[in-house]
């Protein structure tokens, strides 16, 4: 079983928007748009997005740090949205484990996003449909394309790198071993929804050096020498 | 939550119309065991048909919550994991019987059909009216399960959203039984009246209970499970959007906690005390305007109890807006 997913490294996301932005360009224009804005240059601007980058502040001033924390559909293992939806509009791919949204069947009804915890999916005010990330599922399915650019618009836009994409349930892929090795974490496990993305935590790179790396105590080179010499023999004496 | 007015209503007004057409079954069920006069079939049929345009009132308010209504018919295919699925199958069905039942009566269909025991007649309403009560009864657990189904909003994942629901339906509906009666003129009034009074009093322990369970709740879910960030501080900074989303409109009332409260001290007020003081009056005075007062001022009441039950619900997702919360 393939389940396809993003892994999202909260170390090295800096919150520049490229992931929203690309994610709003590529998907308006292609099979799951258009995606509304209202007022987009009025003083209230809304409208629909699959992905967002929230901002967070951790501590207390002084000792404080920022994450940037990017949203989006989880594709859940156990997605509690599908269940509920009374039209089977909403389900997951059997091949892929990507949740989609039928918008030829959706009557908007908004039951699955109150189903949905992490608040993923949104009404398109303009379509009335439910809408949330495809995982840009027409990008990644089209063979059409190079196996570089089979990815998802928001991974192939990250200047950073902090977007990984890739099969979680192959214990050899990129993203799994990501997971595995840097403490990759779910998003309220509590629930039991078992979401398919994965965020890897912040890590602090700290560096340990021994007063010995710095000086070297038989340096032969060392010019300094702080002894006071009485006349009594020294290392130049002995040594030639 | 937003509580969506289509929504409210639906719920209020569905729960009043299965109400009333209890009423008006329970009426004939006390009259074929002779503790009341049996009344004269238009009067079930009346009551019944008012009940009808009650759903279907609730129906057409419903459609107000889609965003393609035209679409509606395909909500009835999910129904075996969709409680709101279950709902759209349950609602049309009870409208059919409640239709047939005030049909029956209407026709005066009253020729029994078999006998059970010495001297139970069995008619064509009597077998309308069962079957009816029982789809009513599976329509308030599918109405109230589309709350009480959803694990995430703690508030209404319990046992008691499905009481309060049924329990509600029917005060409010033997109140409107009461109101009806008094307003024809039948003698049926103190008995729909009496029953109002009981079904309101359970309905506040019931949904008193629903306060009590709901002001001591410890959700699940803390801003440090959203974010995955183990620190006791965690300040949002930017919630993405400029001008809100779906997320802060959808899941958030926007109102401040004091008109919270004072909505809730206003249906506590509105639902229980006020209707079980004026069908007493009504009764006292021989009134025929109190009753109908009485449900005035109960379904004016149980709107307010319905906003108020979606304002009070808190969705984990609200963890990731907190400057709205």
């Amino acid at each position: 079983m393939t389940q396809l997913a993003l892994v999202i490294d909260l170390n090295v996301c800096v919150g520049c928007h490229a992931c929203v932005t690309s994610c709003k360009e590529w998907n308006t224009s292609g099979w799951a748009g258009p995606m509304v804005d209202q007022d987009p240059y009025g003083a209230s601007p809304t409208g629909t997005f699959f992905n967002r980058v929230q901002t967070f502040e951790v501590g207390t001033f002084p000792n404080t740090e920022t994450v940037h924390f990017p949203k989006s559909c989880l594709h859940c293992e156990e997605p509690p949205c599908v269940p509920v939806c009374p039209t089977g509009a909403s389900y997951k791919r059997e091949d892929n484990g990507v949740v989609l949204v039928d918008y030829d069947k959706c009557i908007g009804c908004k039951y699955c996003s109150w189903a949905c915890p992490y608040g993923a999916r949104e009404v398109d005010a303009e379509q009335k449909v439910m809408k949330k990330c495809t995982l840009c599922i027409d990008r990644i399915t089209d063979a059409k394309l190079s196996e570089r650019d089979r990815k998802p618009a928001c991974v192939l836009a990250c200047p950073a790198g902090a977007r990984l994409f890739g099969d979680v349930h192959d214990p050899d892929s990129e993203v799994s071993v990501a997971i595995r090795e840097h403490g990759g974490y779910q998003l309220m496990p509590e629930w039991g929804t078992k979401p398919s993305n994965h965020y890897l935590p912040r890590q602090k790179a700290r560096m340990h050096i021994d007063p010995d790396e710095l000086t070297r105590v038989d340096n032969p080179l060392r010019k300094e020498d702080l002894t006071s010499y009485t006349g009594e023999e020294t290392l130049d004496d002995v040594a030639w | 939550m937003h509580p969506a007015f289509s929504v409210i209503l639906l719920t209020t007004l569905i729960g009043a119309g299965q109400g009333l057409y209890l009423a008006m079954v329970t009426g004939q069920l006390y009259a074929i065991a002779r503790f009341l006069p049996l009344q004269k079939d238009q009067f079930y049929a009346l009551g019944s048909l008012v009940a009808l345009v009650m759903l279907v009132a609730g129906l057409g308010a419903s459609f107000f919550h889609l965003g393609r209504p035209e679409r509606a018919w395909r909500a009835a295919s999910k129904w075996k994991t969709s409680w709101l699925s279950r709902e759209v199958i349950a609602l049309p069905l009870v409208m059919f019987l409640v239709f047939a039942y005030a049909l029956a009566h209407l026709m005066e269909w009253t020729e029994p059909l078999f006998r059970v025991g010495q001297s139970l007649d069995v008619d064509v309403t009597l077998l309308l009216g069962l079957l009816g009560t029982l789809a009513s009864f599976a329509l308030y657990v599918c109405t109230a399960m589309i709350y009480a189904g959803v694990k995430f909003l703690e508030e209404w994942h319990t046992p008691l959203t499905v009481t309060n629901f049924i329990f509600f339906g029917a005060a409010s509906g033997f109140m409107l039984a009461a109101a009806y009666s008094a307003y024809v003129g039948n003698p049926l009034v103190t008995f729909f009246g009496t029953w109002a009074a009981i079904l309101t009093l359970v309905a506040l322990v019931s949904r008193v209970a629903h306060l009590a369970r709901n002001a001591r709740i410890k959700h699940k879910s803390t801003i440090q499970t959203a974010i995955g960030v183990r620190h006791t501080v965690l300040t949002q900074r930017a919630q993405g959007a400029t001008g809100g989303s779906f997320n802060t409109r959808e899941f958030f009332h926007g109102r401040s906690d004091r008109t919270l409260g004072l909505v809730r001290a206003l249906y506590l007020i509105l639902v229980f005390p006020v209707p079980i003081l004026l069908i007493g009056a009504a009764y006292v005075t021989e009134s025929s305007t109190l009753p109908i007062l009485a449900f005035a001022v109960q379904f004016l009441g149980l709107l307010l109890e319905r906003w108020s039950f979606f304002a009070e619900a808190r969705h984990p997702q609200n963890l990731y807006y907190q400057s709205v919360a």
